[in-house]
């Protein structure tokens, strides 16, 4: 009975209040995010596109068609690709151990919670600077470690087959700081009870580790995770503070997705390509984020 | 399975604190051991350094003559039953009951058939393929004593297992907790803070307070000659009243027609302790009565005496209003006397009435 008096109720006199408050970031959202959104889409279906007066004409699936077709658009796909499933379970895992080491000592936590953190409040273009310097070729210490091991130094900024590596191993670098902030704080939820009751189990370092911490840690390894894919989908930063925004190392060989539109869109003025390889991309991360889903439904546990 | 476990001055500081204050006593084998007190005596410390989870600051425990102080949980060979079950949530409940068989690199079908047993046991056999979380919290815990069990451990601990159950369903589990402590004949200590639920169930008392034992005694031996008056506070419910009263040689007088004489010969200040269900309707004292609750099958009524308030249990034959004066019989064996210096017992066994 009380239902339908409340059904009557509200649509008439909250609606209006409702809606009044949601007004400024629906307007925000609008502008920003769902205008654009269809303009992109627009765009990316334009026949035609003249820089000069930045007007579009025509419908048709050319841009796609050209972009799907570029080598060079291959190559950010693949570079992408590689910095994404390469870096990304590597970060992840990384991450992972340094947390539950940092996690399993009983003194000075704090000071080693806060010298990983570090990384995290620097700016990315100034771990740049410093990884541009530690992949130099002839002075940097990477290669000094590398004739020290007796292997052959290489030419990690400057050899097309080696830069894409040489940005993966800046962005795992990179994004450990968040990753095992996030992990500690994950662990912090996790009863310390179920510890106590694993050692009168008799229960072995590796099997706490697999069969306790890592599925209780399992909601927060699916976050991480989730936001790491999407980050690394993204990179661009990364590229530009280890090169610079004219060209992604020699001959474009380190570009990403993020960097190809962005070199459409401003360098050479080719708006409408800049869209279909938008759409492309935006198809792709579609597709991961429902995939990952799936994924994290059968190994997740949520307490 | 039966083991003998001692315990040789242990202490427990923590920084500064003592937690658990040079504790000596040796468990009875085969049976189960009630450790009680207040919040904050040190109970649950004692049970976790006996566990291993907790390191001993002095002192040492013995486990069948064998020194294990040093020894790390693991390899101690108990089972501990938490406070709040600490069930692996996401394993379910065979798998939660496997688990130390399979740490203990047992075969799985073998540990499987060993956790079926186990369920059976505790009775939980139909729920083997739930999640902790789909359980009532009585189920709950009968799946941490099987998986506690399953390793067959020298001895089982259990810390405030029923806390977290409501009434009912913890006078369910604590007679379950009886039989099955009996049908396996594993040396068990069980720590609570609830004296009833203490008394019923266990085969001997350590009554702590401080880090300090009070008294070690069978339960109705310590419910009957509390050696200390807080003991006698701690055990009972309405609790003991206590009134400052004058011996003389060993003889203390209520009223001109109630006077008791105490097996002790001492003159001086004393405290009475008198149990309100040593009262009864009958010839006596005559009190006034201040408040009565009628509790079914018993009232609890309350009266002044010598300046001070104290409790009566009385059958609901004679239905009593406050502002009654009505004259109250005492039963000696509920009266006891204490030092009122130390709060010590005065006096082995009963008093007796004296004309």
């Amino acid at each position: 009975m009380s239902s339908k008096r409340q059904r009557t109720l509200r649509p008439h006199r909250n609606g209006a209040a409702a809606w009044l408050y949601l007004l400024p970031s629906l307007v925000v959202i609008t502008v920003f995010l769902i205008y654009p959104l269809f303009k992109v889409l627009r765009m990316g279906f334009y026949q035609k596109y003249v820089f000069i007066t930045d007007t579009g004409s025509g419908f048709g699936l050319d841009a796609l068609a050209y972009v799907l077709s570029d080598p060079v658009y291959h190559r950010a796909l693949s570079n992408t690709c590689f910095i994404t499933f390469v870096g990304v379970p590597i970060t992840v895992a990384l991450a992972l151990g340094i947390a539950v080491m940092i996690d399993s000592i009983p003194r000075f936590k704090g000071i080693f919670q806060n010298l990983y953190f570090l990384p995290y409040v620097t700016t990315v273009y100034a771990v740049g600077t410093v990884f541009k310097w530690l992949f130099h070729s002839d002075y940097g210490y990477i290669n000094f470690f590398f004739k020290f091991l007796g292997l052959e130094p290489q030419a990690w900024m400057t050899d097309p087959n080696l830069v894409t590596l040489s940005v993966t191993i800046f962005t795992i670098w990179n994004g450990l700081a968040l990753k095992i902030i996030l992990f500690l704080a994950g662990l912090q939820k996790v009863d310390k009870q179920y510890y106590q009751a694993a050692r009168i189990d008799g229960t072995s370092r590796r099997r706490v580790f697999f069969r306790i911490t890592l599925p209780l840690l399992s909601p927060t390894i699916w976050m991480v995770s989730m936001i790491s894919f999407i980050h690394a989908f993204k990179t661009y930063s990364a590229v530009v503070a280890m090169f610079d925004k004219e060209a992604a190392g020699p001959g474009n060989s380190a570009i990403t997705v993020v960097f190809y539109i962005y070199n459409m869109f401003f360098k050479k003025g080719q708006v409408h390509y800049a869209a279909a390889a938008a759409i492309v991309f935006l198809v792709i991360i579609i597709t991961m984020t429902a995939l990952q889903k799936i994924v994290a439904k059968k190994f997740t546990y949520y307490g | 399975m039966d083991m003998k476990l001692t315990l040789e001055h242990v202490t427990k500081d923590f920084s500064g604190t003592l937690a658990v204050n040079d504790i000596s006593l040796t468990m009875q084998d085969g049976k189960l051991t009630g450790l009680l007190g207040p919040s904050g005596c040190g109970k649950s410390t004692l049970l976790y350094m006996i566990a291993g989870l907790e390191q001993v600051t002095s002192g040492h425990i013995y486990f069948d003559g064998q020194d294990v102080t040093t020894l790390p949980a693991e390899t101690r060979g108990v089972g501990l039953v938490f406070q709040n079950y600490a069930l692996y949530p996401h394993m379910t409940v065979e798998q939660n009951i496997m688990f130390p068989l399979l740490n203990a690199r047992v075969k799985k079908e073998s540990a499987q058939k060993k956790a079926r047993e186990m369920a059976r046991f505790v009775q939980i056999e139909e729920y083997m393929h739930r999640k902790p979380a789909q359980l009532s919290g009585g189920q709950q815990q009968r799946v941490a004593i099987a998986r506690a069990l399953v390793k067959s451990p020298q001895i089982l601990l259990l810390d405030e297992p029923l806390s977290n159950l409501d009434a009912r369903l913890r006078l369910d589990l604590r007679e379950e907790i009886r039989r099955i402590q009996k049908e396996t004949g594993v040396t068990t200590i069980f720590v609570t803070h609830d004296q009833e639920e203490a008394m019923s169930i266990t085969d001997e008392l350590v009554l702590m307070k401080n880090g300090i034992i009070q008294q070690i005694a069978a339960p109705q031996a310590m419910y009957r000659y509390p050696q200390s008056r807080f003991v006698a506070s701690f055990l009972g419910n309405p609790p003991i009243s206590f009134f400052n009263m004058v011996a003389e040689n060993g003889l203390v007088e209520l009223s001109p027609n109630l006077k008791l004489k105490f097996p002790i010969s001492l003159s001086g200040p004393v405290v009475l302790g008198i149990r309100p269900e040593g009262w009864a309707l009958g010839s006596g004292i005559v009190v006034e009565f201040l408040s009565v609750s009628v509790r079914g099958r018993e009232q609890y009524v309350s009266f002044m005496l010598h300046g001070q308030k104290a409790y009566a249990i009385l059958d609901t034959e004679n239905a009593v209003k406050p502002g009654d004066r009505l004259s109250l019989a005492l039963k000696p064996y509920c009266v006891h006397l204490f030092d009122p210096e130390n709060g010590l017992r005065l006096g082995k066994g009963d008093a007796h009435y004296v004309e």
